[in-house]
């Protein structure tokens, strides 16, 4: 057989995503396996869920004719207070996580402070908010402050973890310059570290304040105060006008938030 | 940089000049009225006497939820099972959906700048808006309680989030190769098959393992509004007060949350 005839047979193939042929058949059998037994044992009642198309379908057109009148008291009451919320534990998770984050940065925090704070930042982290919200509830009783401690706690997880990190990547010739003129403690995070994590802070913070918003949302549910508790009413009496409403104004909110975060992260980069 | 003048004449070195200092101070004054206010509505509307209550409660419920029932974990495979179910199908379907949105809304690939990116932008913001739990909430209430309300909310949650971060991938491949692809001859759908996917699959397997991660947490409390999985006995437990099930649970979610975190960690180390 002559070469021309070899190159003729040999057809290019894509290489596979996964270069090891056992892993990839392992993954592929793996998978089929698992959806087997998945669909096998998720049971849908699918004439419950024909029956909820039509009420699907007047969901949908709810959103064409939305009722912001009947409730406006409720919505702009449970508005007001998802934004309060949002804001004062964004402001007060924010100076609780600037020295969780300091201490949770290895090159500047000694092994034990430093073990603690990432403790502290894994468990905010590891619990949901609802989880957190409804253990809060059954302590603190009904109503805001239930909400603004849960939204401050999961404030410190997301910001320190964050700060942290960034603080870890700095530029170590500026902190040692300024340890270099012999600056207190205090002095040195804040020549030396601060100027340097700062924009990144700020950008981080306003990030958060547009998540603890959405999430204030559905503190509501389980009875932390916010938006939510409007519209778990609105759903159980099946005015789905109402609901359709308060989801608008949310998702007007949330577009607003991160269009104008979008703009001030823009313009401290 | 600016400079201090001392009262006996000497210069000293300032970190901002006077009038971005007085700046500064009236950003933090108006900062500080607008948090003041805040608080002032939080606090009329808590009621104080609960609050200074709080640890012996707090103490209360500790006392009862410890030691953690651990017989009842023979009732929890069940609805840990469904709760995996419910992310991981979830997930699959949020990508399966994700991926012909992400290619409508990305600069590079849309078909239709006008008319069809417009539309797979608002796609991705309803869906990233609105949280997964008010979607299971709505779902309930529309198709009614159970692990499927629960799958299809975790896919439309997922679907923005998804599409957002491939489209955003995709908007960032070589176009050297796109170019090299279409020299060949190859027609639209071979371009991309051949020179697009190829570059945005890691970003894609990333991503996919990433939702995963988050769709495990947020699976877990689902089943609180009646959309199935584990957060369905969290809630049972809670409402007849069997704090020491509750605690059980807690610690089970917390395992599978740190388990499903290490996983998705694992697999994004061996892609990237």
């Amino acid at each position: 057989m002559t070469s021309e005839n070899i190159a003729a047979q040999r057809i290019w193939t894509r290489p596979p995503i996964i270069p090891n042929p056992n892993l990839r058949w392992a993954l592929i059998i793996g998978t089929i396996i698992y959806l087997i037994a998945s669909f096998a044992t998720i049971d849908v009642n699918w004439i419950r869920v024909y029956e909820g198309l039509e009420r699907g379908k007047k969901f949908i057109l709810a959103f064409s004719n939305p009722n912001f009148v009947d409730r406006w008291d409720e919505i702009s009451y449970g508005m007001i207070e998802s934004i309060i919320m949002a804001f004062s534990s964004t402001v007060v998770g924010v100076i609780i996580s600037i020295p969780i984050g300091l201490g949770a940065a290895r090159n500047i925090a000694p092994l034990p402070v430093y073990l603690i704070c990432r403790g502290i930042i894994a468990l905010s982290r590891a619990l949901h908010e609802i989880i957190v919200a409804i253990l809060l509830v059954a302590i603190f009783g009904f109503g805001p402050l239930a909400g603004f401690i849960t939204l401050s706690f999961a404030t410190i997880g997301f910001l320190s973890k964050l700060l942290a990190e960034d603080i870890e990547d700095m530029e170590k010739s500026q902190a040692e310059a300024i340890k270099a003129t012999g600056p207190s403690w205090l002095q040195w995070i804040n020549y030396g570290i601060q100027p340097q994590v700062m924009p990144r802070l700020i950008g981080l913070s306003i990030y958060r304040l547009d998540i603890n918003f959405r999430e204030s949302a559905i503190l509501g549910l389980v009875g932390a105060g916010g938006i939510g508790a409007t519209l778990n009413t609105a759903f159980d009496r099946y005015e789905f006008d109402t609901a359709a409403a308060i989801i608008i104004i949310i998702i007007a909110i949330v577009m607003a938030l991160e269009y104008s975060s979008g703009l001030i992260r823009a313009r401290l980069q | 940089m600016a400079i201090k003048i001392n009262p006996n004449g000497t210069k000293v070195w300032a970190l901002r000049d006077r009038q971005t200092q007085l700046l500064n101070w009236a950003k933090w004054f108006i900062g500080t009225i607008i948090f003041m206010y805040c608080w002032q509505m939080i606090s009329a509307e808590t009621d104080w006497d609960f609050f200074w209550d709080a640890p012996t409660i707090a103490a209360d419920i500790g006392g009862r939820s410890v030691p953690p029932k651990w017989d009842y974990i023979s009732e929890l495979g069940r609805p840990l099972w469904d709760t995996l179910n419910i992310a991981t199908m979830g997930t699959f379907m949020a990508i399966v959906l994700a991926i012909p949105v992400a290619f409508m809304a990305a600069h590079n690939t849309t078909p239709n700048k006008l008319i069809l990116r417009p539309i797979a932008l608002l796609i991705i913001v309803s869906s990233r808006s609105i949280n997964s739990l008010i979607w299971a909430l709505l779902l309930v209430a529309i198709i009614g309680p159970g692990v499927f309300a629960g799958l299809i909310a975790i896919a439309l949650r997922s679907i923005g989030f998804c599409a957002k971060l491939l489209y955003e991938a995709i908007e960032e491949i070589d176009e050297n190769q796109v170019e090299a692809v279409t020299a060949t001859g190859a027609s639209r759908w071979q371009v991309m098959a051949y020179a697009i996917v190829p570059q945005i699959m890691p970003a894609l397997a990333g991503i996919t393992v990433f939702r995963w991660d988050i769709n495990i947490r947020e699976s877990t409390v689902l089943g609180l509004v009646g959309a199935g999985g584990i957060g369905l006995q969290m809630q049972s437990s809670m409402n007849v007060l069997a704090w020491p099930q509750v605690s059980l649970i807690l610690l089970i979610i917390l395992v599978a949350v740190l388990v499903s975190e290490w996983v998705s960690a694992k697999v994004r180390g061996a892609i990237i």
